[in-house]
């Protein structure tokens, strides 16, 4: 799967779970915790999702917003650790 | 003495301490003194007199902090609303209040565009951040507009203006969730705030070396607190936004050397879920938890993860900010109870004649103390209900409407509350609220919110509905219709769509007997977000 197809999977499930379909103008480079789209419970949600749809395992220390917290830093994370494993 | 001169004294004492840490900034109590005087000024020159409200809706950062203790030094009373406040939510409270002035930040403004004309007592705001065209859209509905910025970035008057208060009067309103479905505005004296600072930092024995770490919101009192404490005392607060990245957090107690941490039980399951082995932590000195009890397995496990701190489980209202608090030294004795009243602070427990009981009985707690409130906003009746006569002629004690019994040693034991008010992340919510906007969904016939056991939230808000005929409504569009008009954790985590709700003789939907069919409902059928 390549970048193009992973971004919008993540935009949807987000903008689906967290916005409930109303995107609300969400652009790639957001911070989701700073905009109110996710709190901390949001965080374990999209980690559980991220495990589950892409066979990525996240240790706690991958848990931060360089890696989660907007639609951009999770494309580029997810890609990275599929491209390692 | 009034709750600003916390930071005024501080900053007397010692001008180049650092009293507040967000992210990489840092800022000392000369830094913080000047810059709220600034804006004090401005607010002043605004309009803002002694006593009028002044509403602030900003995340957790420095210039939160400036609104709060620049309202105060204006001789205003501050209201602190959670940043994800909806606009109807806002336009009661500014209209229930009589807000003069608003202190918002530009993220703020595109969520509450209607609420300028709504507000008629309104007539000036102060923005942070944001653009000359917010500005123009602000002063577009008649109001005065200033950016909160320029007003630091002037050559203004550095010092505070002069006091017109004395401590009975109001610094604060804080709003919470009320039986009633609206909020209810708690009114908080000067000798309020300072007499429940003063007994909290006294037990948890706080010195100017302790570093407290808040990721709490700022607008629920017990995060408040963590601010005005550390300032009284001339400690380091180290103001965060969030407990979303908890590994973001932890290395922000290592780095900074946090002496205190705050936390709420929802904080406690995220971090008892995480692998703790490669943290220690020389400094923390203690760990507070209230809002609701932690369960006994947290606290177990909490000690064995933190053998060397000390685990403080409390128990508060925001009425009297803070009832009890059980020394660490009784943790591991009586591990479900939440302590005995506060320094200075008297709890009892009676019968409903309002009769003191004995140990084993259960009554409701009533609140004695310089700490209890003064009533809620304009609500007389409301307030005549909580606030009744005590021992002394013309004196009042708060009835706090929980369900109360001690040990023959008077250690406090929660039993159950009074009302149907929903403990959800450590917040309060009001079924009534919730129900309320589900009425006014389209298709709803019938709507009841409950509580349900949740092992990271506590209780998780869950609707049950009934629809009309014909109406087609999924649990995604109650979801959706519930995020755009009520705050993050009022928002059902659960609905459930049902034929009919079960009635009491007189019609009415009966809670007790939802509640009774909730527990025996299988929670696989439930829908959440998530799915």
């Amino acid at each position: 799967m390549h970048t193009t197809d992973i971004q919008p999977e993540i935009y949807n499930f987000v903008v689906e779970n967290f916005l409930f379909g109303k995107a609300d103008g969400l652009a790639a480079d957001d911070s989701l915790v700073g905009k109110g789209v996710i709190d901390s419970t949001g965080v374990l949600e999209l980690v559980s999702f991220i495990q589950e749809r892409f066979g990525i395992r996240m240790e706690d220390q991958e848990i931060i917003p360089d890696n989660l917290d907007s639609i951009r830093n999770l494309v580029t994370f997810i890609t990275r650790k599929r491209q390692q494993s | 003495m009034q709750v600003e001169e916390f930071l005024e004294r501080s900053a007397q004492q010692d001008p180049q301490k650092i009293a507040l840490i967000c992210g990489s900034a840092r800022y000392t109590y000369q830094k913080i003194e000047e810059a709220s005087n600034l804006l004090a000024h401005a607010l002043v020159s605004s309009g803002v007199r002694r006593g009028d409200r002044v509403v602030i809706i900003l995340p957790n950062s420095l210039e939160a902090v400036l609104a709060i203790f620049a309202t105060l030094k204006a001789g205003a009373v501050f209201v602190v609303l959670n940043s994800t406040t909806k606009a109807d939510k806002l336009a009661y409270i500014l209209n229930n209040c009589r807000a003069s002035a608003m202190i918002l930040g530009a993220r703020t403004m595109a969520a509450i565009s209607g609420c300028w004309t709504d507000a008629p007592h309104l007539q000036s705001a102060f923005l942070v951040g944001g653009t000359e065209a917010d500005l123009d859209l602000i002063r577009s509905a008649g109001k005065k507009a200033f950016s909160f910025d320029e007003v630091q970035r002037q050559a203004g008057n550095r010092l505070p203006p002069i006091k017109k208060c004395i401590d009975i009067d109001l610094a604060a309103l804080i709003y919470t969730s009320g039986s009633t479905g609206r909020p209810k505005g708690v009114m908080m004296t000067h000798l309020n705030m300072i007499s429940a600072a003063t007994s909290i930092t006294t037990y948890l024995e706080n010195r100017a070396d302790d570093v407290v770490i808040n990721v709490l919101p700022l607008a629920f009192d017990y995060g408040l607190y963590q601010l005005l404490m550390m300032f009284k005392v001339g400690g380091t607060l180290v103001l965060h936004d969030s407990f979303a990245y908890p590994n973001v957090v932890l290395d922000k107690i290592l780095q900074e050397g946090v002496t205190g941490f705050p936390i709420v039980p929802t904080i406690s399951a995220l971090l008892l879920q995480m692998n703790l082995s490669q943290y220690t932590f020389p400094r923390l000195r203690y760990i507070t938890n209230t809002a609701a009890s932690l369960p006994v397995e947290h606290i177990r496990k909490l000690r064995s993860l933190f053998p060397n701190v000390k685990i403080y489980s409390m128990y508060g209202l925001t009425e009297c900010k803070r009832v009890s608090y059980l020394p660490p030294d009784q943790i591991d004795n009586r591990p479900a109870s939440v302590g005995r009243g506060m320094p200075n602070e008297e709890v009892y427990v009676v019968d409903s004649e309002g009769n003191r009981v004995g140990p084993g009985v259960v009554g409701e707690l009533v609140i004695r103390g310089a700490n209890v409130m003064k009533g809620y906003w304009e609500l007389p009746e409301e307030t005549d209900r909580c606030l009744r006569p005590g021992p002394l002629p013309g004196e009042k004690v708060l009835y706090s409407g929980d369900l109360f019994r001690t040990d023959d040693e008077g250690y406090l034991y929660f039993v159950g509350r009074r009302d149907d008010i929903i403990k959800t992340r450590g917040e309060k919510v009001s079924p009534r609220e919730v129900e309320e906007v589900l009425y006014a969904l389209d298709g709803v016939a019938e709507a009841a919110v409950i509580g349900v056991p949740d092992p990271v939230l506590g209780s998780a808000v869950k609707a049950l509905l009934t629809l009309r005929p014909g109406a087609n409504i999924t649990s995604q569009d109650v979801f959706r219709h519930c995020s755009s008009r009520l705050e993050d954790f009022m928002v059902p985590k659960l609905v459930e769509f049902c034929e009919s709700l079960p009635k009491t003789e007189s019609g009415k939907v009966s809670k007790r007997a939802i509640k009774e069919r909730a527990s025996k409902f299988d929670a696989t059928q439930a829908l959440s977000p998530s799915e």
